[in-house]
């Protein structure tokens, strides 16, 4: 990671009670596609007002971490719960996801935020205000009229994430938020996440930057092979990995696990 | 060939002249043709937006059935319509046989599955690139339908141009079901049709000429419309 982005101060992430409720917990989970098991009797808790981390490999299974927990997919077996109970539609209702590459709309960027909250059942007096304050944050106000297709790809992943944020979730998915983007632009995207951290907002982030998850993570999973192998404090989990798929990760190792035919 | 362009130029003079009969006949074709499309769209894009969004039950059999109607033979169509209409059918009590009416319903029997079709593919084409964005933002089924029909609206409007050059070209239903009656039923192709049987070629190269000019048109005004999408990137 720059210079630049470790240097730039971060705006103060609020401090969560060491023993925050769970707000989303994932127990036996599994998911199969193609005869394959891809997510293998999989347990997370992700803590509310807390930043998580979700790390691991390329096919490692993260993404459909997020997309299980998030309702985008049914899982084969196990179960995911909200605040203990089990995902209705009002806890789907409560989280927002932005995907790795941004989905925007064929519209321009005002309609693109309009459509969202509409989606959201705001009121049309509702809806002005919290667009106008989703451009300015992501300093998108004189580009408000422009396809949103044709912003940069910074840009867009700036859109998306204050568009996430413009519904006012509870939880916020980020799917590798600044993958591909160049350093001032994951500068932008991170400073949206963490005004979204300064407002509450539960945060679970994957990411391949180590980096990244100590500025912006507070606990981190790290899943091998459609597992979660190991999870803690950001900075244990990376100073001190206890699970050898980590430890191999991390070193920039290949690591077969028994029984496993490829390595990860 | 002299023969050719000596017709060629009367068939231009008949147009210069702006003959009544002539623009009553385009007046017709034209009404007919833009009233089928438009009923064809009405029906066939939000069938093929359906069809092609959602996983609902037969959407295999469904979408068969729309690709096999999209080769419709015209003849069969004016036929089935023909016996529909026809004093002993079952809407003979309506009395739209020979009527305007009857040569619609015809063209938008043959257009529909041609614009369901086309909306279909075009949907799920962007459905694909849309499905988890709103399965996220929790977009119900009538919102998704209306927003991929709004976001795909410059491609859907080739979609209608389809549905117009199948229509504006048909003659086959128009001629069975409306029956070529002058300065009622008597449309640019049955025209050119019956001038040409007469030998009447001026008349029927003049009303060829219309047609195309008519077509030429109305793609270069939808190439025109999807052209400036596509540089806002809307497309």
């Amino acid at each position: 990671m720059c210079e630049a982005l470790r240097d730039t101060p971060m705006p103060p992430t609020p401090v969560a009670a060491p023993a925050s409720p769970v707000l989303v917990s994932a127990a036996g989970l599994c998911f199969d596609a193609g005869g394959k098991r891809l997510i293998d009797d999989l347990d997370i808790r992700i803590r509310e007002g807390r930043c998580s981390v979700i790390m691991g490999a390329n096919g490692a299974g993260k993404s459909l971490l997020l997309r299980l927990m998030h309702g985008l997919l049914t899982p084969s077996a196990g179960e995911i719960r909200w605040r203990g109970r089990p995902m209705d539609r009002a806890a789907r209702r409560a989280q927002a996801m932005v995907f790795q590459r941004p989905v925007m709309l064929r519209r321009s960027v005002l309609a693109n935020l309009r459509f969202a909250l509409s989606v959201r059942g705001l009121r049309a007096g509702d809806r002005d205000s919290r667009i106008f304050e989703a451009l300015r944050r992501a300093r998108l106000e004189d580009m408000a009229h422009r396809p949103a297709r044709v912003l940069s790809g910074g840009e867009q992943q700036r859109l998306a994430v204050v568009r996430a944020l413009a519904c006012d979730p509870e939880l916020l998915f980020l799917d590798e938020p600044t993958a591909s983007l160049d350093p001032s632009s994951a500068q932008a995207v991170e400073d949206l996440i963490a005004h979204a951290r300064a407002r509450g907002v539960t945060v679970v982030m994957i990411t391949h930057d180590p980096a990244q998850a100590r500025r912006l993570g507070e606990d981190l999973h790290f899943v091998h092979s459609g597992q979660v192998v190991e999870s803690g404090p950001v900075q244990a989990v990376l100073d001190h990995p206890r699970s050898e798929a980590a430890q191999a990760w991390l070193d920039g190792r290949l690591f077969v696990a028994p029984g496993q035919s490829t390595p990860t | 060939m002299g023969d050719f362009w000596g017709t060629m130029a009367e068939a231009i003079s008949l147009i210069l002249q702006w003959d009544t009969d002539l623009i009553g006949i385009i007046a017709l074709s034209l009404r007919v043709t833009l009233t089928a499309v438009a009923i064809a769209c009405v029906i066939g894009l939000p069938l093929g937006a359906v069809v092609g969004a959602f996983r609902i039950p037969g959407r295999t059999l469904v979408t068969v059935v729309l690709n096999a109607l999209m080769g419709l033979p015209p003849v069969v169509v004016g036929l089935i319509v023909y016996l529909m209409l026809s004093a002993s059918g079952p809407l003979g009590p309506l009395q739209l046989l020979y009527t305007p009416t009857a040569m619609i319903i015809a063209q938008t029997i043959l257009v529909t599955p041609i614009v369901a079709a086309l909306t279909k593919q075009v949907v799920e084409d962007l459905h694909g690139e849309y499905a988890e964005q709103f399965a996220s933002l929790g977009v119900g089924r009538i919102d998704r339908v209306l927003a991929l029909l709004w976001d795909a609206r410059y491609s859907l409007l080739t979609v209608a141009l389809a549905g117009f050059g199948r229509a504006v070209a048909e003659v086959g239903a128009v001629l069975i079901v409306g029956g070529n009656i002058n300065h009622v039923t008597r449309v640019m192709t049955t025209t050119i049709a019956l001038e040409t049987s007469k030998g009447n070629l001026q008349l029927a190269l003049a009303l060829g000429i219309v047609l195309l000019v008519l077509a030429f048109c109305v793609n270069a005004a939808v190439m025109a419309v999807r052209a400036s999408a596509v540089r806002a990137a809307y497309v």
